[in-house]
């Protein structure tokens, strides 16, 4: 394998349920983002109003991330979401229904588009680089961070903006209870962005080393042994792994949580004393994903 | 690491596959017709695919007791074509990826449980709900081929099936993937019409792209996919290669395009010098060209700025098909690669008079056996998404 240069984080914002809460899983219970204030993020109060609730805390966070890293215009702006902006879309058709396809305002629409947040944050700060989302379920934040690790391990990007959002809305709540996921779940929501890049800084927090995603039907010991083999091939055999279950219990069950447990993980590598590796390891259903930081 | 295309498939309201698209566009047959898929009191032509559930269904050979959006159904059909296209043989150790797009996903099975769900929490059929996700229909056309590997999904409106070849190429140029089936998927749905009715951007005529007279776009349904394959991994002689590929982001606003093209521009120049690719060596260009006076302003306007010397070919097929939204990246990119392929020419429908300021003349008379090295496909979206690939003729043998 030929060496690939170290793709460092060097900044991270989070918005998610409050750390202090409930701090162990109680199914069923929804778990609600703590949301900033957001003026100093988003001035414009036009525009913030205009926002809903996942459009605002997306743009907070990315913008929170990109304010901690001053100066920095990144290459790209990558977002991701599971179910997108879900109030936008239920708002859109209630009054579609309500009024029987007459008098429709489009602001609605416009904001259930899946690439809202990360138009505005190009719009925000005048970025005209490479933009996209990702939606792929369990898989959404992972291939925003795939795409950003290649970005810069291409040399196509010095500077990626790589984030994710998903919010919790009481239709979706009742929804995937009704199909029995709070049985052994606690629902959350939440918005993570980081800033990747191939420049290390002095307030670097990790080297992101690798991202895997794979899906089937494993079970705890083929999991593990998976596990095993991808800490090994990138000389991390002493990492110390984020179950689920180990960063779940503050962010709650969403389909970007993995974001929410990057961010955890950053935080962790900063402030413990032994540093070592850490393997962010994110499941649902038969969805998997390895994320592997190193500190720095 | 080269990236090729070795497969491709197509269903929009002209067709069922490629073939039937190049005997439509041939004739001159666009898909325009009244909205049948669904209720409603817009009185609007649309570009329906001209097969029902069901009858998508059967063609696919699924169970009729089985729950698939039509997205889901629309994307099968168009990912199987360009899969058996493809014919990487079993066993042939090919790591195949699925880099699918979509904006509405299972948004018309949704339509069928909300109105019920709305009025109690308890009704609606949950086998609908569940496949609301974007992320499901990509599932679906993987569970469906037997894709086990690497699965995505983009959506960044209308620019989301460009958008997912871009990243497919990206995977593969890096070795994560050896081949991808990339493009996208969209389904025609009352969520959708009505979004697009509220923006005042629907013609209730047939829309003319680049025409004077325009006024706005006609909405359709589809999918298109490529299969895209390293050079390493050839398994047959591929259609062309995919030289180069950009996305920028016109930063101006959320649903406008800026009037003097910026973004466009840029998506173009920046694919041209990815490919290594002089303007005046762009043969075809399949344009975005919704048939919305903003869009084709903008886009003119790049065209010729970037065409200074002299603008080459260019024709918008959405007179044909409509706008497929998600999946119009992927069609369109079909058509370029039939366009090289074969030497074709494709009319830009229902255009007569130059709009100034840029007055530019689109292609109107469909042609074959053009001289076509390298054709240049735009895809232009919602939040300033601006993505454009370039298609070029290869030589090259497995």
């Amino acid at each position: 394998m030929t060496r690939q240069p170290p793709v460092y984080i060097n900044s991270a914002a989070s918005i998610h349920p409050p750390l202090d809460g409930v701090g162990e899983c109680l199914p069923g219970k929804c778990l609600t983002a703590v949301e900033p204030d957001y003026k100093r993020l988003i001035p414009d109060a036009t525009l913030r109003r205009r926002m809903s609730r996942i459009v605002r805390m997306g743009v907070a966070a990315g913008q929170a991330c990109l304010q901690d890293a001053a100066g920095v215009s990144p290459e790209a702006i990558l977002t991701a979401t599971g179910m997108g902006c879900l109030a936008d879309t239920e708002k859109f058709m209630n009054s579609l229904l309500d009024g029987d396809e007459e008098r429709l305002t489009p602001t609605a629409f416009i904001q259930s588009t899946f690439n809202t947040v990360g138009a505005q944050l190009a719009l925000l700060n005048g970025n005209q680089s490479y933009n996209t989302t990702y939606v792929h379920r369990t898989f959404s934040f992972e291939s925003a961070l795939l795409d950003a690790l290649l970005l810069i391990r291409e040399r196509e990007a010095v500077d990626v903006l790589a984030g994710a959002m998903d919010e919790q809305t009481p239709t979706l709540y009742t929804v995937l209870q009704r199909l029995g996921c709070w049985k052994r779940a606690m629902a959350g929501e939440g918005a993570a962005f980081f800033l990747l890049s191939g420049r290390r800084t002095d307030g670097t927090l990790a080297i992101l080393q690798d991202v895997e995603l794979f899906s089937g039907d494993y079970g705890e010991q083929a999991i593990r042994e998976r596990m095993e083999r991808f800490l090994l091939a990138h000389d991390a055999a002493g990492a110390r792994t984020l179950y689920p279950a180990d960063y779940k219990r503050f962010c709650g069950e969403y389909p970007t949580a993995a974001s929410f447990a990057l961010w955890y993980a950053c935080r962790e590598l900063r402030e413990a004393e032994g540093k070592r590796p850490v393997l962010v390891y994110n499941a649902f259903l038969d969805a998997h994903s390895f994320i592997l930081l190193k500190p720095v | 690491m080269r990236v090729f295309v070795t497969g491709i498939g197509c269903v929009s309201g002209i067709g069922m596959d490629v073939g039937e698209h190049l005997r439509s566009f041939r004739s001159g047959r666009d898909g325009l017709g009244g909205i049948t898929l669904f209720p409603t009191r817009h009185d609007l032509p649309v570009s329906e695919v001209k097969a029902g559930n069901g009858a998508l269904a059967e063609r696919l050979s699924l169970s009729a007791s089985r729950t698939f959006s039509r997205t889901s159904l629309l994307g099968m059909l168009a990912a199987k074509e360009a899969s058996g296209d493809a014919a990487i043989p079993d066993g042939s150790g090919v790591r195949i990826g699925l880099v699918s797009a979509t904006s509405t996903g299972g948004m018309d099975l949704t339509e069928r449980f909300y109105p019920l769900f709305r009025e109690h929490p308890a009704h609606g059929r949950l086998r609908y709900a569940a496949r609301h996700d974007a992320g499901d229909s990509t599932e679906r056309i993987a569970a469906y081929l037997g894709i086990t590997g690497f699965r995505t999904t983009v959506s960044t409106a209308c620019s989301s099936a460009a958008n997912a070849i871009m990243f497919a190429a990206r995977l593969i140029r890096n070795g994560i993937l050896d081949a991808a089936l990339a493009g996208g998927t969209d389904a025609l749905c009352r969520f959708t019409l009505n979004g697009f009715a509220s923006l005042m951007i629907l013609d209730k005529a047939p829309c003319r792209p680049f025409d004077d007279t325009r006024a706005g776009l006609n909405l359709g349904e589809g999918a298109g996919y490529l299969v895209l394959q390293s050079e390493a991994a050839l398994t047959k002689p591929p259609y062309c290669e995919l030289a180069g590929y950009a996305n920028v982001n016109d930063a101006y606003h959320q649903t406008a395009s800026s009037p003097n093209g910026a973004g466009a521009y840029r998506s173009m120049k920046a694919c041209l010098e990815k490919a290594g690719v002089l303007p005046h060596e762009v043969d075809y260009i399949n344009a975005h060209g919704t048939g919305t006076v903003n869009n084709d302003a903008s886009e003119s306007a790049a065209i010729r700025r970037l065409f200074a010397g002299g603008v080459p070919p260019f024709s918008s097929t959405k007179a044909f098909t409509g706008h497929t939204l998600g999946a119009a990246g992927g069609l369109e990119a079909v058509f370029s690669v039939l366009a090289l392929s074969g030497g074709l020419l494709f009319p830009n429908k229902n255009f007569t008079t130059p709009a100034p300021p840029a007055g530019l003349i689109p292609v109107t008379r469909y042609a074959e056996g053009a001289s076509i090295r390298t054709v240049l496909s735009n895809s232009f979206g919602f939040g300033g998404n601006d993505t454009s690939l370039l298609f070029r003729k290869t030589d090259r043998q497995p």
